[in-house]
């Protein structure tokens, strides 16, 4: 018999009510103190308080969670929409380091929390578009990359940031086996301004709690006015670079994926058109596509990033 | 004299399911797929992009038909089962899910602009693929009946149904050109396709089962 009864069960093994009671008192503690992303069993979502900024696009309606935590693309996990959600509660996200290196003035393998700590954590609500033609409004928690990045203190040299999602078969079903999608470990990268830029964060939470692993836990990139796919999750190392580092889509297929990979209804992907988008959740099986927006709707605040380059030539 | 209603019904329910009634339960378990998908997607349980699901799994079943319409032969021709008499019905199978499949990506997913239509049809190569493998598998949908195969001749019709190959390369060529990367799923797909369409290449040269002049069984029965 493999099931226990109540009996065989030792009493040392019970968590007191009590106990059981406080843990969650603790977690609303911890994340008050932006903590909660150490304390967050892997798999589970801790709640995580944030003041909402004045950076979120506010006029549309969110994604549905259900959505945003069941839809995903994490190769890692598997190439299917529903593999990550199904699969990711096997990456372990407690303990976690980030290594800092190349051109900074502090390079170290951080613990996650020694990282963020001191810098608020923020509420932004942004768009995301999915380079297949799909779309979310997503309410993350995060950070500014740009108060991580001063705090870690890039050199005069540096003109990129490169990001590397961890490696670990044993946690990640899709880096194991036959068919490998794409090469690992996952890398993506931006140049510094727009690494600086206000817009740019590092998410460690959506809807109010902890990121889940499917959404990139512990820690992600948000870029809202690039691709869905710039976003890199997971996140275990951060390089500044002199030279423009590798991103793994425009590794796979350089004619498909651009290094800048802005959202760009002008500038078809080879094999479809970018020109439309479908939101998610929107209205079930008869959604109407909606227009894709030049920038995805934050040109007003990033088009200077590109004055004068070829939208075209870099795409 | 004018057939009565009834003989009217039961001979549109004869061209619609046919007599047999093995072939009939074909028909009918073939179509749930599809009728199941359409209510789960009225009814919201397709997942987050319900749309993309129900065009796509529409497209999986009439390439899973199109790949057991091809199997018939090498079965047959390997001793394993002979089930020429349920091609016609895994064919038209197949014909139908292309259909649904073809319908939802103009009404539903382009609520049928003509010039984002004719626009994806130009410059997407894997629509132009798509629509090509399509407009194939029209004339031999349209010629699957017995009156079409005894007006053409054995022959003829033997040879424009031989179309089917380039159907089937083209819609799993469709399938490959627009996923982004390779998935065991998609090998698959694309290793049943050639296998089944290497058989005719390499296989070509056996004899056919004694006794049973080909082209004669090949008219009558497919």
């Amino acid at each position: 018999m493999l099931i226990k009864s109540a009996s065989d069960i030792p009493a040392s093994e019970i968590t007191p009510r009590s106990a059981y009671l406080r843990r969650r008192e603790f977690l609303a503690g911890a994340a008050a103190l932006g903590l909660g992303s150490l304390l967050a069993d892997s798999g589970t979502a801790a709640p995580l308080s944030a003041t909402p900024s004045p950076l979120s696009t506010t006029s549309e309606a969110r994604t549905p969670l259900k959505d945003i935590i069941s839809y995903n693309n994490f190769y890692e996990f598997g190439t299917d929409k529903d593999d990550p959600v199904k699969h990711a509660h096997t990456l372990k996200t407690t303990p976690w380091k980030v290594k800092v290196d190349g051109l900074v003035g502090k390079p170290a393998e951080y613990d996650l929390d020694d990282l963020i700590k001191e810098v608020a954590l923020e509420e932004r609500i942004y768009r995301m578009r999915c380079v297949e033609g799909w779309s979310m409004v997503i309410p993350w928690i995060g950070v500014p990359l740009a108060s991580i990045l001063r705090r870690l203190e890039p050199q005069g040299s540096a003109k990129y940031v490169a990001f590397e999602t961890v490696v670990r078969p044993a946690e990640m079903p899709g880096q194991r086996g036959v068919f490998q999608p794409l090469p690992w470990p996952y890398v993506d990268g931006l140049r510094l301004d727009e690494a600086m830029h206000p817009l740019t964060i590092l998410a460690v939470g959506l809807y109010g709690e902890t990121l889940l692993n499917q959404n990139g836990a512990p820690i992600r990139l948000v870029v809202p006015w690039k691709y869905g796919f710039k976003g890199i999750k997971s996140i275990v190392r951060i390089s500044l670079t002199e030279t423009e580092p590798r991103c793994t889509w425009n590794l796979q297929n350089a004619r498909e994926y651009g290094f800048y990979s802005n959202v760009n209804p002008n500038v078809d992907h080879p094999r479809w058109s970018q020109a439309t988008e479908r939101r998610i959740g929107e209205s079930g099986l008869f959604v109407k596509r909606r227009p894709t927006l030049l920038f995805n709707g934050y040109g007003e605040q990033v088009a200077s990033l590109y004055a004068g380059l070829d939208l075209k030539a870099n795409y | 004299m004018p057939p009565t209603a009834a003989a009217r019904r039961s001979l549109a329910s004869r061209v619609v399911l046919g007599r047999d009634p093995i072939r009939r339960a074909i028909y009918v378990v073939g179509m749930l797929p599809a009728v199941m998908t359409f209510y789960f997607g009225v009814v919201d349980q397709l997942g987050a992009d319900p749309q993309k699901t129900l065009e796509r799994t529409l497209g999986l079943w009439a390439l899973r038909f199109l790949i057991a319409t091809l199997a018939i032969t090498p079965l047959r021709r390997l001793g394993l089962a002979n089930l020429l008499r349920y091609r016609r019905s895994l064919g038209l199978l197949a014909f139908y899910y292309a259909a649904l499949h073809l319908s939802v990506y103009l009404i539903l997913d382009q609520g049928l602009d003509p010039a984002s239509i004719w626009a994806d049809i130009v410059k997407r190569p894997y629509i132009t693929v798509g629509m090509f493998a399509f407009t194939i598998l029209l004339p031999l949908a349209a010629t699957s009946n017995s009156a079409m195969i005894r007006r053409l001749g054995g022959t003829a019709w033997q040879r424009l149904h031989r179309l089917v190959y380039i159907a089937a390369a083209a819609a799993v060529l469709h399938f490959i050109m627009l996923e982004k990367s390779w998935s065991g799923e998609l090998v698959l797909y694309a290793a049943l396709i050639a296998g089944l369409l290497g058989f005719r290449l390499f296989g070509r040269r056996r004899p056919a089962p004694r006794g049973r002049p080909r082209p004669a069984d090949r008219t009558a029965r497919a």
